[in-house]
């Protein structure tokens, strides 16, 4: 059976995998998700591959417990904005861990995680997702 | 001569103890327990598989190793729980440690002992040059019939070798041993395992694991007193320490590396596993041999001895650092996590 809407996915496995981001080399800024023109330089700028550590915070989080489809047998989840160590932030969820220990400015890092399923038969999607740095 | 240049683990975080297995279907915990020497075993977060079980344990390997990514020429993964029948994990490991795309990369598959294959296929290839290092991996997320033996013990994990030319155990030497003994199967498209229950161990595990071990040993003229570890196959904890007691290894050589009754068995990932939990404590100028098994069935014998280099490149990510940090689940949050409930899945 044919399926549609694989390369989109497909092109966004370095992000998904390794936190591949980019760098301005006129301004300095890094960015995650990938950006096409430096914001703040635009013409200037001049982009370059990143790669993020995935060491981060947690800037703020949240409890998940009407999940979106996909998500529904794994709530209540946490979904965090992670502030990456490297300044970017990012959302994600946080697994592993128990409510008592989430909490805002907690050390977290990067984990690869399977994020989706496309039914029994589709695709499986990896990717980052963050746990605590204990 | 061939050496591992680095090596890394992973263990789900998640807990289930067997008495609390037996408790849902009525058996008892403290024979069963008792009997296959496993208190608790892994399980699975509700997003692990085997392919991120892999990942994590590849990782910390090419970290441990200090090894550039892009200078490994072939990963080969070994499970009997692959994620894709057809579709290999091995192509997600190497961009999920940035090795690719000049590389090679295969799944293989020989019950619990595909992973020391890969072992050996890097060994073939790095000393003939055609690659500088190789990295094997053996992981799973095996499956039990509810109820059945094998639910007590079929636990999740996995370990990964680097292997080069300069590392901190050079590989001696390796010997295999291979039958058509049909022990343990799962025919295509099935969802559990089926096995030949006592059929599994003279004819199967004792058989083969010694005749490697006995033919390594003999192949490198070592006796028992040359082996400072023996790491098994440790599909319970029983029969680790019984084949070395056939052997004639003290058990004190086997304790080391038996972590089953924390974890389980890890199937592929298991003598891996154990290796990898020797190497956090061995000294240098100690041997260790390993013997893996495989149902269906054979066995692959490595003596590894330990070079200088290891004091300065300890392993931070230890197995036991891995076995401590747990959090026990009952036995419906277990069947939810293992998709063991009808419709459960993630999307
Ligand atoms: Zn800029």
């Amino acid at each position: 059976m044919a399926v549609k809407g694989l390369p989109a996915s497909w092109r966004k496995i370095p992000q998904r995998y390794n936190l591949i981001g980019d760098e301005c080399k006129t301004c300095g800024e890094r960015f995650f998700p990938p950006v096409t023109i430096c914001p703040n330089c635009r013409r200037t700028g001049s982009l370059e591959r990143y790669k993020f550590s995935g060491e981060g915070e947690i800037f703020s989080y949240t409890v998940v417990r009407a999940a979106q489809e996909g998500f529904d047998f794994q709530i209540p989840y946490f979904l965090g904005i992670i502030k990456l160590k490297e300044g970017p932030l990012v959302i994600s969820q946080i697994v592993d861990s128990d409510p008592e220990e989430i909490d805002i400015g907690k050390k977290v890092k990067t984990v690869f995680r399977k994020v989706r399923e496309d039914g029994s038969d589709g695709v499986i999607r990896y990717g980052y997702k963050f746990i605590l740095d204990r | 001569m061939t050496s591992i240049a680095g090596y890394g683990v992973y263990i789900p975080r998640y807990r289930i103890k067997i008495h609390e297995i037996a408790r849902v279907w009525g058996a008892d915990g403290d024979r069963v327990s008792k009997g296959l020497m496993i208190n608790e075993k892994s399980v699975p977060g509700f997003d692990e598989d085997s392919t991120t079980i892999a990942v994590e344990a590849a990782r910390n390997a090419v970290e441990h190793s200090g090894v550039n990514p892009k200078d490994i020429g072939a990963i080969y993964f070994g499970s009997e729980s692959p994620a894709y029948s057809v579709k290999p994990t091995a192509s997600i490991i190497a961009e999920a440690i940035e090795a690719s795309p000049n590389m090679t990369a295969a799944d293989i598959e020989f019950a619990c002992k595909a992973g020391t294959a890969g072992i050996q296929m890097c060994m073939g290839l790095t000393k003939s040059e055609m690659i500088k290092y190789g990295m094997a991996i053996g992981a799973d997320t095996s499956q039990g019939r509810p109820g059945d033996a094998l639910e007590y013990s079929a636990a999740a994990g996995g370990a990964a070798f680097i292997i080069g030319q300069r590392g901190i155990a050079d590989i001696e030497g390796t010997f295999s041993y291979t039958t058509d003994t049909t022990d343990f199967w799962r025919r295509e498209a099935e969802e559990f395992p089926s096995h030949g229950a006592r059929f599994t161990g003279q004819p199967a595990y004792f058989k083969h694991v010694t005749s490697a071990t006995i033919g390594l040993m003999e192949r490198l003229d070592l006796e028992i007193r040359d082996i400072d570890y023996f790491v098994p196959h440790q599909p319970n904890g029983s029969f680790p320490l019984k084949v070395g007691k056939t052997l004639g290894f003290e058990t004190e050589k086997i304790m080391p590396s038996l972590k089953v009754p924390y974890i389980g068995n890890t199937y592929s990932g298991s003598s891996m596993v154990g290796l990898a939990g020797v190497l956090d404590v061995a000294k240098p100028n100690e041997r260790i041999l390993m013997t893996s098994y495989g149902s269906g069935a054979g066995s692959d014998s490595f003596s590894i001895l330990v070079t200088d280099l290891i004091e300065e490149k300890r392993n931070k990510k230890t197995l036991d650092s891995y076995i401590k940090d747990k959090k026990y689940i009952d036995y419906a949050i277990y069947a939810k996590f293992k998709r063991k409930i009808k419709g459960v899945s993630m999307g």
